[in-house]
């Protein structure tokens, strides 16, 4: 019997290499013979991570678009409908939910390994631009999405942030009424925001993830000692350094995820709200044009950005100095110049920056968050202002920091 | 590279049992969200059994009510003696005289006036050709598509015909007898249709 | 450049607002939404309180009843008033005109109420409690939890007709609440004007409606919490499976 199924897989096997005659040596040179390095630790689990609740958020929201109603007499009360009368809709819509904001916590520290691993320096600098594109696309992807709920908070986060676009000198109140479709955010605005949110985006951030993964298998993954093991390989032309990636990381990406999920699974039916985080209360009412809400604040993801946006006075400044905060990120690569990747092997200088810009970065999340007041605004102020001299002074710093030698081959728990 | 002393059947199990764990993980959620798909419980109220007094019948003889279930317009209207006795008769005209296709008449309806009470009609009214809603002929009268009219159905879109007891001619577009809803009386008022349940699932 | 300073209005009105608001003290509302007795009697409160003009549009008698462990006839009997069927939602008689003609503002529906306020349970709880008598008002009531509210207070037959005590503001804020320039420090119920339920009773109608509506603003909640433990337990015994498997293949590695 045994004999019998394998001859029959490998008679299917044989006809599809027939006509396939890539397919093998594609998945060999992606999985089986993909050389990774083999110190990968903890900060390496959120790449794969990110395709795992890209693949919930596709396959919750394909589920979700089932029983949503994209209008705005109708959209508040299709959500009540599939949390209540749809079986299990309570369940996909938590798994939505919770997905979108796991997104941006795994995005979050998988651009940081970046950052402190110095993934996005040469022969990488595609793979951090990459990236850096699909960090945008799942901005507006989220921002987009927050809005079809059509809550209080939907509706008015909405309408500040599209009135941001207002500032921008000339086109700005013409652009503003285009991007809405209507001079206040309405039905129209939604409609077209359910299209770019459930088709347009999703294909775009699939084809870019897909450059993504495909620019990094070209030049191989970087790892926590920045060194390349390419530099020394076997008789075989095989990394001394390296392990396939199939079995030794899918099996621990499983692993990863196993654990992942249970967090995930603590959130979804334990605290699908995160404490107002994930879920914000005012959400749970219905969108009222009539009724500005006492507090607007964007989602937890969008914080940081928030923050430095009031702190600037002027409304063309803050908008210019939010979104030059997400694009200086793209110049990473190009502002670093260390001889060094690994902050492992950093001076101490180094390391203090990186770490006063990752308390900064946080502290105007919290911020973000609060109403605020004179103290906060002028943390603010002085917490983006530090953002922004990290990038614009590491030319400097990180050219004239005192490095340690960088071993030849890799370590585990430096 | 790899250690030689790999212990396969290990790996195996291991392999075998993390992918069987892992797809019954895979099949709960499947389930649950396949099950989504379920009518919805918007939908159960709206496909609700529909409640009929039928004591209008009475005092508007060759009236017809229709009322709507599941979408589907249903027909209750009253019998005469003398619609009933030319049900016999009629027999060799017809497709399935017998009503013997189940998937139009339910085990409680396989009479020869097909109904619960012989002179309460309960029919779905729609043509089982191509979908248009019959003409309701009542009268014994010779007619135009039919000079040996005896009551009936009679649908304008393609002539196809059906006796007062909703049995489909032979010879005409439409395959098979105007299918009879679930439904049954109310035990404590005669007057009270209950259209959705069978009598065998009355609680 | 209207639209920019639209803009600019919109933020400098934040901390405006917020300041504003004035802080009323919430109490604390230790409901279980799993205790069915406290669920059936909220729903019964309900019904006979707050049902004529409140809707739960969101809210279906059937599912009520699965959840409370009643049966479809208790449902008919107990719950529902007037011809709703069993698979219909729980919306009041009043329209939205003559809720609007009545009380300036029409009584919104309940569904989502308790996660809608920033307080959540504790908002509705201190909510229904903190009615007082308030001549200036249209229906004579007013509530500290919020200011200028069009709702009479329908529980005052149950709790009795609940005063202010208000005296001037002093150095350390107020402790109850703020109205204009004077606290209200207190309330109290006169011995004549006693409600039918004695405080104890009272403060357990509030806490079984309290929950009753917690419950309808998320009816999924009964099961989401137990179904939750059986994933966590499954994806650990997954988790555990996949470590084992992990530590096989890599003993490979160096």
């Amino acid at each position: 019997m045994n004999a019998r199924i394998d001859k029959a897989v490998n008679g299917l096997s044989d006809w599809i290499t027939e006509r396939t005659p890539g397919l093998a040596p594609f998945l060999r040179k992606h999985l089986t013979e993909y050389y990774a390095p083999k110190n990968f630790n903890f900060w390496y689990f959120f790449g794969s991570l990110a395709i795992l609740v890209f693949a919930n958020q596709i396959i919750t929201g394909i589920f979700l678009t089932m029983y949503y109603k994209p209008s705005a007499a109708e959209a508040f009360a299709s959500v009540e409908y599939i949390m209540r009368d749809v079986e299990w809709g309570w369940l996909i819509r938590y798994m939505h939910s919770t997905g979108a904001s796991l997104f941006f916590v795994v995005v979050y520290l998988h651009m940081f390994r970046a950052m402190l691993y110095g993934s996005y320096q040469k022969p990488r600098e595609l793979v951090w631009v990459l990236g850096m594109l699909i960090f945008l696309v799942l901005m507006a992807e989220a921002f987009l999405g927050y809005v079809l709920p059509w809550g209080q908070m939907s509706y008015w986060g909405a309408a500040v942030i599209i009135n941001l676009f207002s500032a921008l000198p000339v086109i700005g109140p013409d652009l503003v009424i285009w991007i809405r479709g209507d001079y206040l955010v309405s039905d129209a605005t939604l409609t077209r925001f359910f299209a770019l949110h459930v088709v347009a985006l999703p294909l775009v951030l699939l084809l870019l993830i897909v450059l993504h993964l495909g620019a990094l298998h070209e030049v191989g993954s970087n790892n926590p000692d920045g060194i390349d093991i390419k530099k020394h390989k076997d008789e075989k032309g095989r990394p001394l350094d390296g392990i396939p990636f199939h079995p030794y990381y899918t099996v621990k990406d499983i692993f990863g995820a196993g654990v992942f999920l249970i967090l995930a699974a603590f959130i979804v039916f334990f605290a699908p709200t995160f404490g107002d985080l994930f879920l914000e209360f005012d959400n749970f009412n219905e969108a009222n044009p009539l009724v500005t809400p006492q507090h607007i604040k964007p989602v937890w993801y969008f914080t940081p950005y928030y923050a430095m946006l009031r702190a600037v006075p002027s409304t063309l400044g803050g908008v210019l100095v939010m979104g030059g905060a997400v694009m200086i990120f793209f110049l990473l690569p190009w502002l670093d110049r260390s001889k060094v990747r690994s902050y492992r092997y950093r001076g101490w200088f180094s390391k203090m920056m990186l770490a006063l810009f990752v308390v900064s970065f946080v502290v105007l999340g919290w911020l973000g968050l609060q109403p605020g007041s004179e103290l906060q605004t002028l943390i603010a102020r002085i917490c983006t202002i530090y953002y922004f001299a990290f990038f614009f002074t590491m030319p400097f710093w990180t050219a004239l920091d005192n490095t340690k030698p960088v071993p030849e081959r890799v370590t585990s728990h430096a | 590279m790899a250690n030689e002393g790999v212990n396969n059947g290990r790996r195996r199990f291991l392999t075998t049992s993390t992918a069987v764990v892992g797809g019954v993980g895979v099949a709960t959620a499947a389930y649950a969200f396949l099950s989504s798909w379920k009518p919805s419980a918007r939908a159960q109220s709206a496909g609700a059994p529909v409640e009929v007094d039928i004591s209008r019948l009475d005092t508007q003889p060759g009236a017809r009510l229709t009322v709507q279930w599941r979408g589907k317009p249903v027909w209750i209207f009253r019998r005469t003696e003398a619609q009933l006795a030319v049900l016999p008769g009629l027999a060799e005209r017809l497709a399935d005289p017998d009503s013997e296709n189940a998937d139009q008449t339910p085990a409680f309806a396989r009479n020869l006036a097909r109904s619960i009470k012989p002179d309460i009609g309960v029919l779905v009214g729609i043509c089982t050709h191509l979908g248009c809603s019959p003409m309701y002929v009542p009268e014994l009268q010779p007619q135009a598509f039919d000079s040996e009219w005896q009551g009936g159905f009679f649908c304008p879109c393609h002539n196809s015909r059906f006796d007062i007891a909703g049995r489909v001619f032979a010879g005409v577009p439409a395959p098979s007898n105007l299918p009879v809803p679930p439904h049954h009386f109310d035990p404590d008022n005669p007057n009270l249709v209950i259209i959705g349940i069978a009598p065998e699932e009355v609680a | 450049m209207l639209k920019s300073r639209l803009f600019a209005v919109l933020l400098a009105c934040v901390p405006a607002l917020a300041a504003a608001a004035g802080k009323v003290e919430m109490l604390d509302a230790p409901i279980d939404v799993h205790d069915r007795a406290s669920l059936q009697r909220g729903a019964g409160l309900y019904m006979n309180y707050c049902a004529a003009c409140h809707s739960l549009q969101f809210m279906r008698y059937s599912r009520l009843g699965e959840d409370l462990g009643l049966s479809v006839e208790q449902v008919e009997q107990l719950i529902i008033k007037g011809n709703a069927k069993i698979g219909d939602t729980m919306i009041t008689g009043m329209s939205k005109e003559d809720g609007t003609a009545w009380f300036s503002k029409a009584p919104p529906d309940l569904s989502t109420t308790v996660r809608g306020k920033k307080g959540q349970e504790d908002w509705v709880y201190t909510f229904l409690r903190s009615f007082y008598v308030d001549e200036s008002r249209p229906m004579g009531w007013n509530n500290t939890v919020l200011s200028g509210a069009s709702m009479p207070n329908v529980l005052w037959e149950l709790q009795g007709i609940q005063r202010a005590t208000i005296e001037p503001m002093g150095e350390d804020g107020c402790p109850v609440a703020q109205v204009g320039g004077n606290c209200i420090t207190g309330f109290v119920i006169q011995e004549h004007e006693r409600g039918r339920m004695t405080p104890a009773e009272f403060d357990r109608a509030i806490l079984d409606l309290t929950a009753f509506l917690t419950y309808v603003a998320e009816p999924a909640r009964l099961q989401r919490e137990a179904l939750g433990v059986w994933v966590i337990l499954f994806l650990s015994f997954f988790t555990l499976l996949a470590w084992l498997m992990k530590r096989e293949y890599w003993k490979d590695v160096h």
